[in-house]
């Protein structure tokens, strides 16, 4: 059975040629309550949920779909504990407004954070009906039940469908969600199933509405050429030519961009035309020139040095446990090690794009955003409104990765609208989306351990530099802030009595952003490689040697050892960071992959594991490495302990993918700029995995809690260790500097 | 200019240096064939014609008169999904979906030419297809369960 995704309205739909008209996307859902239908009340119980009086239940998923299927497992919880009819439900799409809660898709946060709120908001629409079904009936609610979209007498057998009682259910008080019955794990059934996704049907047949297929009637088509060099100014640009292009309407310049750099548009010059082929045409007949300002120098080779320079230099204090260098000192053995990440694109398949259109006076925004509030907020000051005005429709997302939540695309699409005074589409192109990416930070640690005479870890220093997140926000920070080093750094779980993490200063040139997994992905690399390097310094086992550095099962806990410490914005009591679950994971991996094994010659076999967003991943990865260095990579093995599993295949749908996300960048991402322009522009000089190179990934999912963790994210940090532990598996050569790229035939 | 889109008789007298991509999704509103890189790197764009899988962004609308154009829209027949839609959805291909347009068109026309490819051919055929979600092993699974027979056309 399909599930129904619903097109409130079809105004606005252009006319194709006779060839077909594509659906459109839902409209604003002002004045046009889906219940005006049928007769009677609905029963609206909650922001999440309405159900009209013919029975049909519509959901508000408040939260956008880009590939991470939590549209469809939120709509399984709050179905299961409504105990409704998966054939009767309707999804409607997710429109920004502070009613819903946060709606920031972000963080691995969808499920997690939601979890509780989806159960009440359909436990407690449940309960209304079975009030007024018992009511009706004369009988003791505890005599009545829902079941499959009918509650059922238990004293008569008697049933009748929810429609029966929802006009009655709306008259009655919502009770208090916290006093309502809910599912045991033994009753549900369709929490923890792997349900398909509700968009499937228009997956496959090109009828899914993501941004880039966003049309409006009149609408013009916008491309635009911006500075290469962030906070650059336009010098000069051939409106003449660009107008002479046919089909372009008009050519306008976009404000230019202000400190801080935020989620703001980089400014340039936009062509609007009849179609996006001619907007592209004119953008190049611009031949725009820019002034590049400061950030104009930065060239990735020479701040790489500055970065090494920064782990020499003065150094900030962010978690201290004993005295590392008294331990240090005195340790008759040290290990010391440096790890280098560089710059990453997110690179969504679909590029970033936004329609904006004013009617009557009122702005709407259908684009593929992360957050459609923060879309209300980025673009308020360019179009003198304020942001609960703004009517912003999130579509479907062809990938984002982090991307799409920095709407900087949709202002410019405001703004050109308004100028316009008809409906734009802001149109990036793949050379946009690379050029002008909020990248991944560029980073460099140094690892230091002491050990005793039996080898036994005795102290762990990290040092951690990179240019922050923050500093998008607030141009005085200067470096790693603490929440970014809680990604990996302070919840490090290792059993060692002298541990010290540092971080050293640095200022973006670029503009940094979350990327998947955000910073596990150079912190997780440093730790899993360095675990494995004190294994091979050792001569012990590396799965032995994490077990050892784990330590025993307990319960750890940064903040009570002094760090800023925020898990993920969990409370510890609810999601702890548990020494027992880490170790299960790595077990488990281990078992899946027969490691331990013995490797051969071009062999390797390689593990991880890490905790992020709340949830445990260990990843054993097998390589191959030829005599001439070519590497390839047959199998990857993932454990995962993310607690309860809404849906399981999409669960294990997210690990295959951070599998071949995170090789992408290990084997071959970097972004490198030089005269302060990006070098890469496209998936010739970025390149990603392509089928022949992905491996075959294995899957197991552990679920040791019934609380949900994080699942979008957390398959990636301890990938790309686990990779270069392999390489050293199979050839005795240490990656320490990602990518591999052609290190392995250098 | 005249030639087919999914069988339809339709003319065009725009620019004839326009990519085949921009007019089937600006013109005529067909957005199921998708952007991702306007140069032929990613296969998002990927549709046929004359049952050939092509890059629409690399082929300029000069080239297709009198061709024959599928797009994922007339893919299925009506409601009726080919065997190779509905082996991507039991094997629950998609993730962000964006993609998977081009991902079928170039996988029904591998079929179409070889009907049982070995892993190597399929890794060929789909090589230009770029997934960033990182689908490709169910990708090759639902393809090879078209290629054994155990799946067929139908409705979701």
């Amino acid at each position: 059975m399909s599930f129904d995704i619903e097109n409130i309205s079809r105004r606005g739909i252009l006319k194709g040629i006779g060839i077909t008209s594509g659906l459109i996307l839902a409209a604003p859902l002002v004045g046009c309550s889906p219940a005006q239908k049928a007769m009677g009340k609905p029963l609206k119980s909650s922001v999440y949920l309405q159900i009209d009086p013919d029975g049909t239940v519509h959901l508000y998923v408040h939260r956008v779909e880009m590939g991470q299927g939590s549209r469809t497992g939120l709509s399984q919880i709050i179905t299961d504990e409504l105990d409704g009819d998966w054939s009767r439900i309707k999804l409607v799409n997710a429109y920004g407004d502070k009613k819903f809660g946060d709606q920031d898709t972000d963080g691995s946060t969808s499920i997690r954070k939601f979890y509780d709120a989806f159960r009440e908001a359909g436990a407690v629409a449940r309960t209304m009906l079975e009030q007024a079904a018992a009511a009706k009936w004369g009988v003791d609610v505890s005599k009545v039940e829902a079941q499959h979209h009918r509650i059922v007498n238990n004293e008569t057998g008697k049933s009748e469908d929810f429609s029966v009682f929802v006009d009655a259910a709306s008259k009655l008080p919502v009770p208090d969600a916290k006093t309502v019955k809910l599912k045991t794990p033994g009753e549900r059934t369709l929490i923890g199933k792997p349900k398909r996704n509700v968009y499937m049907k228009e997956f496959l047949t090109g009828t899914a509405q993501y941004g880039q297929d966003v049309r409006r009637e009149g609408m013009l088509y916008a491309v635009a050429v911006r500075p290469p060099v962030v906070g650059g100014k336009v010098k000069s640009f051939d409106r003449g030519a660009a107008i002479a292009v046919k089909g372009v309407v008009d050519v306008v310049e976009l404000p230019t961009l202000e400190k801080p750099v935020a989620f703001k548009p980089l400014g340039g010059v936009a062509v609007l035309a009849t179609n996006t082929w001619a907007a592209m045409k004119g953008a190049k007949a611009l031949k725009a020139e820019f002034e590049d300002g400061p950030n104009g120098d930065y060239d990735t080779t020479v701040y790489a040095s500055k970065l090494w320079q920064a782990i020499d230099g003065e150094s900030r204090n962010f978690l201290k446990v004993g005295d590392a260098d008294a331990a240090l000192k005195t340790a008759p053995h040290v290990l010391r090690a440096q790890y280098f990440v560089p710059h990453l694109a997110h690179a969504p398949m679909e590029p970033p794009a936004a329609t904006a259109e004013w009617k009557d006076g009122k702005l709407s925004i259908w684009t593929c955003c992360q957050n459609p509030q923060s879309v209300q907020e980025t673009v308020a000051p360019y179009v003198g409104q304020k942001p609960e005005e703004i009517y912003v429709e999130a579509t479907l997302l062809g990938g984002a990765f982090g991307r799409k939540s920095k709407p900087d695309f949709a202002a410019e699409a405001a703004i050109l609208a308004k100028h316009a005074g008809r409906p734009v589409k802001m149109v990036w192109t793949r050379e946009d989306d690379m050029h002008h990416d909020y990248f991944h930070t560029i980073s460099a640690q140094r690892v230091e351990a002491a050990l005793d005479d039996k080898g036994k870890v005795t102290a762990w220093k990290h040092k951690s530099v990179f240019p922050s997140i923050a500093e998008l926000f607030n141009p005085k920070v200067d470096g790693p802030t603490a929440s970014e080093l809680g990604l990996g750094l302070l919840d490090m779980p290792f059993d060692i009595p002298n541990l010290q993490v540092d971080a050293g200063a640095a200022r973006g040139k670029v503009r940094i952003g979350w990327l998947r997994s955000v910073t596990n992905i150079q912190h997780a690399f440093a730790i899993g490689s360095f675990v494995d390097e004190i294994a091979t310094a050792r001569g012990t086992d590396s799965l032995a040697t994490w077990m050892e550095l784990i330590g025993p099962d307990r319960v750890i806990n940064p903040v009570a050892e002094g760090a800023d410490y925020s898990n993920y914005g969990e409370k510890p009591d609810r999601h702890p960071i548990e020494t027992a679950r880490l170790k299960g994971v790595l077990k488990k991996v281990a078992e899946m992959s027969g490691y331990g094994t013995v490797a051969e010659k071009g062999r390797g076999l390689g593990i991880a594991a890490h905790r992020s967003f709340v949830s445990y991943v260990a990843s054993a990865v097998e390589v191959k490495v030829a005599d001439d260095g070519t590497l390839t990579i047959p199998r990857v093995w993932m454990a995962i302990d993310c607690g309860l599993a809404v849906n399981p295949d999409r669960v294990r749908a997210q690990m295959e993918g951070a599998v071949v996300f995170a090789l992408s960048h290990a084997v071959h991402g970097e972004i490198t700029a030089k005269n302060g322009r990006i070098q890469q522009s496209n998936f010739d000089t970025f390149q990603v995995f392509r089928m022949e190179e992905a491996p075959t990934v294995e899957v197991e999912i552990l679920e040791t809690t019934g609380i949900p963790g994080g699942v979008g994210e957390p398959g990636v940090p301890p990938v790309a260790p686990a990779l270069t532990n392999a390489i050293y598996a199979a050839t005795g050569r240490r990656i320490r500097r990602l990518p591999v790229g052609d290190q392995l035939s250098a | 200019m005249d030639f087919k889109v999914n069988g339809k008789a339709v003319s065009f007298d725009g620019e004839g240096d326009m990519p085949l991509l921009w007019y089937l999704r600006d013109i005529a509103g067909m957005t199921g064939t998708k952007f991702g890189c306007g140069a032929g790197l990613c296969g998002a764009c990927t549709v046929q014609v004359n049952g050939t899988a092509v890059r629409s962004c690399q082929t300029a609308m000069e080239d297709v008169a009198g061709a024959n154009i599928t797009t994922i829209e007339g893919l299925a027949a009506g409601d009726t999904l080919t065997a190779l839609q509905m082996a991507w959805a039991q094997h629950e291909v998609p993730q962000c979906g964006y993609c998977q347009s081009g991902q079928l068109m170039q996988a029904a026309a591998l079929l179409k030419e070889n009907p049982s490819p070995s892993d190597e051919e399929i890794e060929q055929a789909m090589y230009g297809n770029i997934c960033r979600c990182g689908t490709y092993q169910r990708i090759k699974a639902a393809i090879k369960a078209v290629v054994s027979g155990e799946i067929k056309g139908g409705t979701l």
